[in-house]
């Protein structure tokens, strides 16, 4: 019985929370559909940790989809790299759950709650299923899941303009996802076959075809887009800003990093790094709008005063420091990228719920009104400072780690005026983060930070099981920078 | 016991504080009684470790890789071995004289301060013993984050101000410049173990990197720890003093800034080599640096009528000269310059007690109301006279012997206006310390127009000392400036191994403090 379910460990991953979303509509009720998901969503999380368990140790684990063999059917594929995202995301999604009942009560219509619980499962479906399968088409039918229950969850926000964030999100969104498909269309004219190891195996590696430029253009603008690369990523402070707390933490510690996820496949599964890195200056390219994006968001980030909007924009920044470990393609430098994919999720997640902390207190993310709080909600107050440290890569913090392998990485490359600019970047870091220390501490308590209590221990817990995350995997890399590296080295070794 | 245990006792013990701390928070008394036991068994848990250390061993401990090939280890050489004995030493004090301070002036959060104390303990503590630069990146930085909620520890704007100073600049400095270097370093050398004679030497020979380059890197490093306070980047010490006096006492006489210049010390020797530095003297024109910065804190310390803020230039001073040995690279210069490392927290130390105890017994900071003050605590200022004497480097103060040092080693490298500058500050250091203690008893409380014909007899009635908890370790720090003086030719032996060359070293295996020159 045990083995049975061992082999289909990659489906179940899937089917659990797909099956699950419709049940929590037909229960009709939110603490019922609550009840569902959270149980679903731990299931998943010891799905993902069993395969990456064994992916560790027995390699890549391969399933037929109905048994029909890959070039005819669809084939899962979970590798240390997906092993890897897959666990994280299954498991901030589980966290989240664990964080969002009172949340979600105080900010979603309760009419509302089965439905708010049965889409967040299926944008769980989709983000993992974009991880888990290896054919190019299915990841862009999980795309469009994860996508489109996104946009769903987005426009639940509180004000008006969530929906207007939703819409523009949408709108971006579609041109992204149209151009995958384009991208995936063309790539499948030219080498008839959808499965990424056939995509790769078929596809000319060197100096291809127009075709195969086109296309592979149309999936990195498509997959940018997605990635909230800058120039590309207006659509993200807007939803991030005005969608429910709960959301923005799942969204902002996942989403895009399992977009990166996708275009690392991209070029170390498919196109090979050769092909975007010395025939085509991606790398180059990549290097540019990361640094353009990490300067020019992190400074958006410090004149914002509405938090949620400020931890925005060091997304968009956080983004670039992943694609400037891929554009390396060194093992180190790559590791780096997929190690930081990892921390920065603990690190937005835990921040995110912070906010959510603060939110359900103080009713409001404007820094004027969270001056003082520090005082009354020391707790949660604490959780931004060891967060936020994280962000700006002090040691004994996760940030610190990936910070390090990048930085190591860049000077291997012999790139030192790169290492220049990402040291001066994360000052940046300290000064939008620093803003919201002193308010929180130093400044005169507002009316509403006078009044505050301690967050819940219900939301306070999962808060600090990121945020100790943060601090356990800036010390103990074993399970963080070791399979990263692993993971690295796997597909810098599977290049061809 | 085996000096690797040590090793790890020495560095848990204030860990264990912390948890001791936080627990007995609510009972002042238990919760403080455990600082001072802890603080007690640390000092003596270092000085067991010194007696290998001193005898020649080398004692190592990994606690494992934090990344591949980047190890959290620890090897204790003599430097470090001194700089933890004088750190925890001096924590024993600190600790009576901060529960004497805190709760003399009835201060909030005593907790917390104490937990951050004993934090920043470690992190001086774990850098002390450093085997790798990572490891001291580490404690750099772990150190500058637990000093924070100390420095702004009044929550007041004031403090507000003063801990971004603090923390903007060691933290710009330390990740833009400190970071670098180390990767730098790192990516030339291909390791970041500190070892006898350097590791750069292969890289300058292969011609990786330049004269230009080395001059460079050396820059990056000296003005990366910003906690050495080098001219430009020494606005944070004044800054910090926005502290509780125990803070400022502890870790802006000894702690934080003397992880600072022991760090630029320990890089000098164990990452360039002294031989390197001196041969190709890329490291003169920070010399400079530090000749200029020492001069002008003598100088600018001079206009300040805050006491602690004239202390805090006079620290600035202080440092430089520490740096200014570790840049001449010379034998003796560096000797000096650990000595003063030595020498200076004791004397500054005591300055700062005095000026806490000041404050406590009668709410004074400025210079100016301090006249006659000298009649109502005697103890205090004679105190403050003797840790002067240290400071300015007049015998019998400990201080004489490390700027004797560091005046030979800029003689050694004709280096003559830098041994100009040594005197100047030197007379500048009598100016402004020494009319303190001498107005204190000199002249006549301004207010009171009765000082005149106070009779002889009642002197000891006048006395309002601080609590007791103040002025006994300030007397004992005082005492031991001056003992300091007679314990130079010690600390002398214990440092000349660090000093020599890495060719001496491979002649004499295990070399001991007896290997003379």
């Amino acid at each position: 019985m045990i083995d049975a379910i061992d082999s289909h460990l990659a489906i179940l991953l899937i089917v659990l929370p797909l099956m699950a979303a419709p049940i929590c509509v037909l229960l009709g009720n939110g603490r019922a559909a609550y009840t569902l998901a959270l149980l679903v969503s731990i299931l998943t999380f010891a799905c993902s940790v069993t395969m990456l368990d064994e992916a560790l140790e027995h390699g890549v684990i391969y399933y037929d989809l109905g048994n029909w063999h890959p070039p005819y059917g669809i084939e899962y594929r979970v590798d240390v790299f997906s092993g890897f995202v897959l666990t994280f995301v299954s498991g901030i999604g589980a966290a989240v759950l664990l964080y969002a009942p009172m949340s979600v009560r105080d900010e979603i219509p309760a009419s509302k709650h089965y439905l708010f619980y049965a889409t967040y499962l299926l944008c769980l479906t989709g983000l993992l299923g974009m991880c888990v399968t290896g054919d190019l088409f299915n990841v862009f039918v999980f795309l469009e899941i994860s996508s489109l229950s996104s946009y769903a969850l987005i426009s639940l926000g509180k004000t008006r303009r969530a929906p207007l964030a939703a819409f523009q999100y949408l709108i971006l969104g579609s041109i992204g996802a149209t151009f995958i498909l384009i991208g995936i269309g063309l790539l499948y004219q030219m080498t008839g076959a959808l499965n990424m190891d056939e995509i790769a195996a078929r596809v000319p590696h060197e100096d291809g075809p127009r075709t195969v430029l086109v296309a592979f253009a149309f999936l990195t603008v498509g997959l940018c887009i997605k990635m909230a690369v800058f120039p590309v990523h207006t659509w993200l402070p807007n939803a991030y800003t005005y969608a429910p707390s709960v959301v923005t933490c799942f969204i902002a510690a996942t989403s895009t990093k399992v977009s990166v996820y996708v275009f690392v496949r991209l070029i170390y599964g498919i196109i090979s790094p050769g092909f975007a890195f010395n025939f085509l200056p991606l790398d180059t390219e990549l290097m540019f709008f990361s640094l353009a994006g990490i300067f020019i968001a992190s400074t958006a980030a410090i004149y914002q005063d509405n938090i949620k909007r400020m931890l925005a924009y060091s997304s968009v920044a956080q983004v670039g420091y992943m694609l400037l470990g891929i554009s390396l393609a060194t093992p180190t430098g790559l590791s780096g990228g997929i190690v930081h994919m990892f921390n920065h999720a603990l690190i937005k997640g835990g921040l995110f719920m912070v906010v959510g902390c603060f939110v359900l207190r103080l009713g409001s993310v404007q820094m004027s009104d969270w001056k003082g709080a520090g005082r009354t909600m020391p707790w949660t107050a604490t959780a931004w400072v060891i967060g936020g440290l994280g962000l700006i890569g002090v040691p004994l913090t996760a940030g610190f780690i990936s910070k390090w392998l990048l930085l190591t990485s860049i000077f291997e490359a012999g790139w030192w005026p790169i290492a220049v600019l990402m040291l001066v970047s994360s000052l940046l870091a300290v000064v939008y983060i620093w803003r919201v220390v002193e308010t929180l501490f130093f400044a005169e308590p507002s009316e509403a930070a006078a009044m505050a209590t301690e967050a819940p221990l219900r939301m306070l817990i999962p808060t600090y099981l990121l945020i100790g995350g943060t601090l356990v995997f800036g010390v103990w890399t074993t399970y963080s920078a070791g399979i990263a590296h692993a993971a690295a080295i796997a597909l810098l070794g599977e290049a061809p | 016991m085996a000096p690797e245990t040590l090793i790890g006792i020495s560095l848990g013990l204030p860990l264990v504080a912390v948890v001791l701390v936080v627990l007995f928070g609510r009972m002042p008394n238990l919760r403080d009684g455990c600082s001072g036991v802890v603080a007690g068994l640390v000092f003596i848990s270092t000085v067991w470790l010194s007696t290998t250390v001193f005898s020649g061993g080398r004692p190592q401990w990994s606690l494992g890789e934090m990344l591949p090939g980047f190890e959290i280890a620890f090897r204790v050489e003599p430097l470090g071995m001194l700089f933890a004995l004088v750190a925890a030493g001096l924590w024993i004090l600190t600790t009576a004289y901060a529960v004497g301070y805190m709760r003399g002036h009835h201060e909030q959060h005593q907790t917390r301060f104490f937990v951050c104390f004993a934090i920043a303990i470690f992190a001086a503590l774990a850098a002390a013993f450093s085997a790798n630069l990572f490891t001291l990146f580490v404690a750099y930085e772990l150190m500058t984050i637990s000093t924070y909620p100390l420095v702004t520890h009044h929550g007041t704007r004031e403090a507000c101000r003063g801990g971004r100073v603090y923390l903007g600049i060691l933290l710009s400095t330390s990740i833009g410049l400190f970071m670098l270097a180390i990767v730098w370093t790192w990516s030339l050398a291909g390791t970041l173990d500190f070892r006898i004679g350097g590791i750069l030497s292969e890289a300058v020979a292969s011609g990786r990197i330049s004269q230009t380059g080395l001059g460079i890197l050396i820059g990056l490093f000296t003005f990366g720890i910003g906690k050495a306070a080098l001219m430009p980047f020494h606005r944070w010490l004044p800054a910090a003093m926005v502290a509780p006096t125990p803070v400022s006492a502890l870790l802006h006489a000894v702690a934080v800034v003397k992880v600072g210049v022991f760090s630029v010390l320990k890089i000098c020797i164990y990452i360039f080599g002294l031989e390197l530095l001196r041969e190709s003297g890329v490291s003169l024109y920070l010399a400079y640096v530090a000749g200029f910065t020492l001069v002008v804190a003598s100088l600018v310390a001079m206009t300040k009528d805050n006491l602690k803020a004239r202390l805090a230039y006079s620290t600035i001073g202080q440092l430089a000269y520490i740096t200014l040995g570790a840049m001449l690279a010379t034998p003796n210069s560096v000797i000096g310059g650990g000595m003063h490392i030595a020498m200076h927290a004791v004397g500054k130390i005591t300055l700062f007690f005095c000026a806490g105890a000041i404050y406590v017994a009668a709410h004074k900071k400025n210079i100016s109301e301090l006249d006659g003050l000298g009649r109502k605590m005697p103890l205090t200022f004679a105190a403050f006279l003797i840790a002067s004497v240290s400071i300015i480097g007049l015998p019998p103060g400990g201080g004489a012997w490390s700027k004797w040092f560091l005046a030979i080693g800029t003689v050694e490298t004709h280096q003559y206006w830098l041994t100009a500058a040594l005197m100047v500050s030197s007379l500048l250091n009598i100016a402004y310390l020494v009319p303190i203690p001498i107005r204190a008893f000199m002249k006549s409380p301004s207010s009171s127009t009765d000082g005149e014909t106070t009779a002889k007899s009642s002197w000891f009635s006048e006395m309002q000392e601080a609590p007791l908890l103040c002025v006994v370790p300030l007397c004992i720090t005082a005492i031991g400036s001056v003992a300091l003086f007679f314990a130079a030719q010690w600390i002398y032996e214990i440092l000349l191994p660090v000093t020599e060359s890495a060719s001496a070293m491979m002649n004499i295996p295990g070399s001991t403090p007896g290997a003379t020159k």
